[in-house]
């Protein structure tokens, strides 16, 4: 009651027309913002389009880099060396991460789902470097050399909380008159579980995994200590790998200006994978029972 | 100036006959009426403290339509749940008391759920048939859980027409039976649950509250079907529509929180209640 | 019609190897609790792996790996007060420049803009929260720097007269803990603006039409009514941003200009904790210097815990009092 006694006190001491003014006004700012918060994506998106897309070409996907000062030379190492990272990842956050979903769709509010529930948004949260010093502590330092595996380690342990949470959610939504419909078919509880809530939801966790795959794609702290990247072809999860993110970064950060169109290059193929993915991934959710999800 | 209790002294005029058309009923010799289907025996369902069912007693006949009727929240979907033992898959939730199908105690000790589930079938009030699977995978799916009995595919197809026809079906459907079960109307989806619940050629069949959800011309159909389906299979039929249960039964039971009041022939029932109570609530007193 | 034995049950259960199903039902509960139990898990195996790696540093150099500022490797001197004050800095410079833009756009949303234009809009600001890091930090260094080099900073220093203040003074380079709070803004709006969003919308209709009934203008009944209500999840919602801010890494390297000197200068460059050990693992020779940098990883780790728990209560108790 205290809010609306403010309300009452500011509508009697300003003017009737000074208010409605400042009302006008403070709308406009709002659509200000609305514009000003829209005009980064667009003009990344266009930078990386003029700068990036004359050096796309079938090269670019298919060849090594070249030694510095030559022309041409793509990223084929590094798109490999990110599909084997996302491999490995993969294998690691969607088991766990649909597991750890099921298990919180069914438990609701037990105080260990809760628990859980909270620290798999708390591990979302963390800086992604310190998901990449955790696993050369325990992947890198002890066995004496960087590898692929400890990379794809990283990116994994990334991915379990964001399976977790689009799997619950997806889960949640599939109505309980199914699974009852199950139970009473004669359907022990794994059966139902798994043949009939989670298949229905399966496109959405589909959908939710991919949204965690393109956001572990873009990630590069993870792999400074653990994948290293690689100027070589390697496909072996043993050694050091190239990604992606991490020859942005390198050639980002290079002084030779053919390098720089290179990046320009690679991040444009990244982001228009992660775009799509989450357009797709958008669209795909909305209409999911007829009605937007909003 | 007439006293509260002096209006109600004499008995009010019976309006019992109009309200229900009752169905011409069968003379009782020529089923197996004697012969007893589910019998409860002093059959309690709790959810955590609350009983929703009160020490219930009841011999439902085999091969006859049993219609269980009540006002909202008088526990009669509970005590439907009891027969499948659906009523425990709520957290909280138990039972006391015990229930024999066909002779044997379903709650005994070692009894299993799933095993009592697979010859009960059951069928809700919204339709609910699985989102991902075809017409064919949702009548079959009941079939899937035992593997051994029903394995060559050849028998599968058998059994889901077989099924779909017992339901009424099979004429609307035998040519898109790949397709996705949601493409049918919401009548048509009610009977295929039917269909799905016969396919384990099931002796009970429990339906609750089955038309709730449906338009008045899906909801001929499913009576049509369940009265046809009592020369096969014993249905317990819950309804808060009374005159279904008229048309539809051949025995109704009034529930009314969560005690049976009164349980006799549909005719009886409906014609001469014997508990005051019955008659208030068939003559729309309270509802 | 087969009709059935009259102990139909326990033949039922011999088939059906019922108990078998009792067993998958055991096995599949637990391989769900044992996913599950792997998040709490893997929280307590990161703490407990980058402390045991710290330890050596705490030890041996205690509170002065964050009090003192000389980070000399061949003297075996860690101050890492330069990164920890970068870090402040640069996402306080976040904060002050998303806040407001994202709490604007999430009041256009909820309550301006026409119904359309809500899903579009909504959707490309979420979308900030989708470019990778690197991205950002390329973006950065060629569009960003040479724009702040050639146009704002001059336009701040010289046409605004802010040079006279001590924060906006020295040359212009470009990496500096400007460019690093302008590209950590553009990452933690998108997570300001769709918690605030949320909250805004979840805000009762009565709340709204009460303060209309009293005569309040919209912008009265949103500053009056709708805010005070959403206050804490929005509030919820800059901790998740903060969050965000505080342990950036790439972009925040590429930009900041890495130097490792605290100056009340915008324009000067400066230092993270996130950049500091980005730059220095890879080559870190001694086991005290990599002591150093886990143990500063350490306290970005408790920092970032810390922030996230509080901005996640302040929002799940807000959606929590909504659903009640």
């Amino acid at each position: 009651m205290a809010r609306l006694e403010r309300v009452e006190r500011s509508v009697s001491v300003k003017t009737a027309g000074r208010r409605h003014f400042v009302s006008g006004a403070m709308i406009g700012v709002t659509y200000l913002c609305a514009v000003l918060a829209t005009l980064p994506l667009l003009i990344i998106l266009w930078h990386l389009i003029a700068k990036g897309a004359s050096s796309i070409s079938l090269a670019f996907f298919t060849h090594m880099p070249r030694p510095v000062g030559e022309q041409g030379g793509g990223m084929a190492n590094a798109i490999v060396g990110t599909l084997i990272l996302i491999g490995v990842a993969s294998a690691i956050g969607l088991p766990v991460g649909i597991g750890a979903g099921l298990y919180l769709a069914e438990k609701k509010t037990t105080p260990l789902a809760q628990t859980v529930r909270f620290l798999a948004d708390v591990l979302n949260g963390l800086p992604s470097i310190v998901m990449g010093i955790f696993a050369w502590q325990v992947l890198v330092r002890p066995i004496g050399h960087f590898s692929a595996l400890a990379g794809g380690v990283a990116l994994g342990a990334m991915m379990i909380p964001l399976v977790t949470r689009t799997t619950e959610e997806m889960l949640l939504v599939v109505p309980t008159s199914l699974r009852e419909a199950a139970l009473a078919l004669g359907y022990p509880k794994w059966r139902t579980s798994i043949s009939v809530v989670l298949r229905t939801a399966l496109a959405g966790i589909v959908t939710g995994a991919l949204v965690a795959v393109a956001r572990i794609a873009g990630e590069t702290a993870p792999l400074l200590f653990t994948a290293l990247g690689n100027q070589f072809w390697s496909t072996s999860i043993r050694e050091p790998i190239a990604a992606l993110p991490l020859q942005i970064f390198t050639y980002a950060t290079n002084a030779y200006e053919e390098l720089h169109k290179l990046a320009w290059a690679g991040a444009l193929v990244l982001i228009s994978i992660v775009l799509v993915i989450s357009l797709a991934a958008r669209l795909a959710t909305r209409s999911r029972f007829g009605a937007p999800v909003d | 100036m007439l006293q509260s209790t002096e209006v109600f002294r004499e008995k009010p005029p019976r309006l019992v006959t109009p309200v229900v058309q009752l169905r011409a009923s069968e003379p009782i010799a020529s089923r197996e009426a004697t012969k007893p289907c589910i019998v409860a025996n002093y059959l309690s369902a709790f959810f955590g403290k609350t009983a929703a069912v009160k020490d219930v007693s009841i011999s439902i006949p085999q091969n006859a339509v049993t219609a269980i009727i009540g006002p909202s929240g008088c526990g009669k979907s509970t005590l439907l749940r009891c027969f499948n033992r659906m009523h425990e898959t709520v957290p909280d939730a138990r039972v006391e008391g015990d229930v024999e199908i066909l002779g044997s105690s379903i709650y005994g000790d070692g009894s299993s759920p799933i095993a009592v589930r697979r010859h009960v079938g059951m069928v809700f009030q919204r339709p609910t048939p699985f989102p991902t699977m075809s017409i064919r995978a949702n009548v079959a799916a009941g079939l899937r859980v035992d593997a051994k009995s029903h394995a060559t595919r050849g028998a599968t197809s058998e059994i889901v027409e077989e099924a779909l026809q017992r339901a009424g079906l099979w004429a609307e459907v035998k040519d898109q039976l790949d397709e996705s079960a949601m493409a049918l109307s919401g009548g048509q989806q009610q009977r295929l649950c039917i269909a799905r619940a016969l396919a384990t050629r099931p002796r009970v069949i429990l339906l609750d509250e089955p038309t709730a959800s449906l338009d008045p011309l899906s909801t001929q159909k499913v009576e049509e079907l369940v009265y046809d389906l009592r020369k096969t299979v014993t249905v317990v039929i819950v309804t808060h529509n009374m005159q279904q249960a008229a048309r539809v039964s051949d025995g109704t039971a009034f529930l009314l929180m969560g005690e049976l009041v009164e349980f006799a022939s549909t005719r009886q029932l409906f014609t001469a209640p014997r508990d005051p109570r019955t008659e208030s609530y068939i003559t729309g007193r309270f509802g | 019609m087969t009709s059935l034995p009259v102990d139909w049950l326990e033949k039922d259960r011999r088939e059906l190897r019922v108990d078998a199903s009792a067993f998958s039902d055991k096995l599949y509960e637990t391989l769900t609790a044992a996913c599950a139990l792997a998040v709490p898990a893997l929280v307590i195996a990161i703490a407990l792996a980058i402390f045991a790696a710290a330890w050596p540093a705490f030890s041996k150099l205690g509170l002065s790996i964050i009090t003192t500022s000389d980070w000399d490797v061949a003297g075996g001197h860690f101050g890492a007060a330069p990164a920890l004050f970068g870090t402040l800095v640069s996402s306080a410079v976040a904060l002050i420049i998303a806040t407001p833009l994202a709490i604007g756009i999430a009041i256009f949303l909820s309550e301006f803009s026409p119904l359309w234009l809500r899903q579009p809009v909504g959707f490309l600001v979420d979308l900030l929260a989708a470019i990778p890091s690197v991205v950002y930090g390329l973006w950065g260094i060629f569009v960003l720097i040479p724009l702040l080099r050639t146009y704002v900073m001059p336009f701040l220093r010289d046409t605004l007269h802010l040079g006279a203040t001590p924060f906006f003074t020295g040359p212009a380079y470009g990496p500096s803990m400007l460019a690093a709070g302008v590209i950590l803004a553009i990452m933690a709006l998108p997570y300001i603006s769709s918690v605030s969003r949320e909250v805004l919308m979840a805000v009762p209709r009565s709340q709204r039409e009460a303060a209309l009934a009293l005569g309040a203008t919209r912008w009265e009944m949103i500053r009056d009514a709708v805010i005070p209500y959403a206050k804490s999840g929005i509030i919820g919602g800059i901790m998740l941003g903060l969050g965000r801010a505080l342990g950036e890494t790439m972009a925040v390297t590429m930009v900041i200009g890495n130097r490792a000197e605290i100056s009340a200068s915008l324009f000067a460059p400066g230092y993270t904790m996130a950049s500091l050990i980005a730059n220095e693992f890879s080559e870190a020779t001694n086991d005290l210097h990599l002591s150093a940098l886990m143990a500063v990883g350490a306290i970005l780790f408790v920092i970032t815990l810390i922030i996230n728990a509080i901005a996640r209560w302040l929002v799940w108790s807000v959606s929590k009092g909504r659903s009640a």
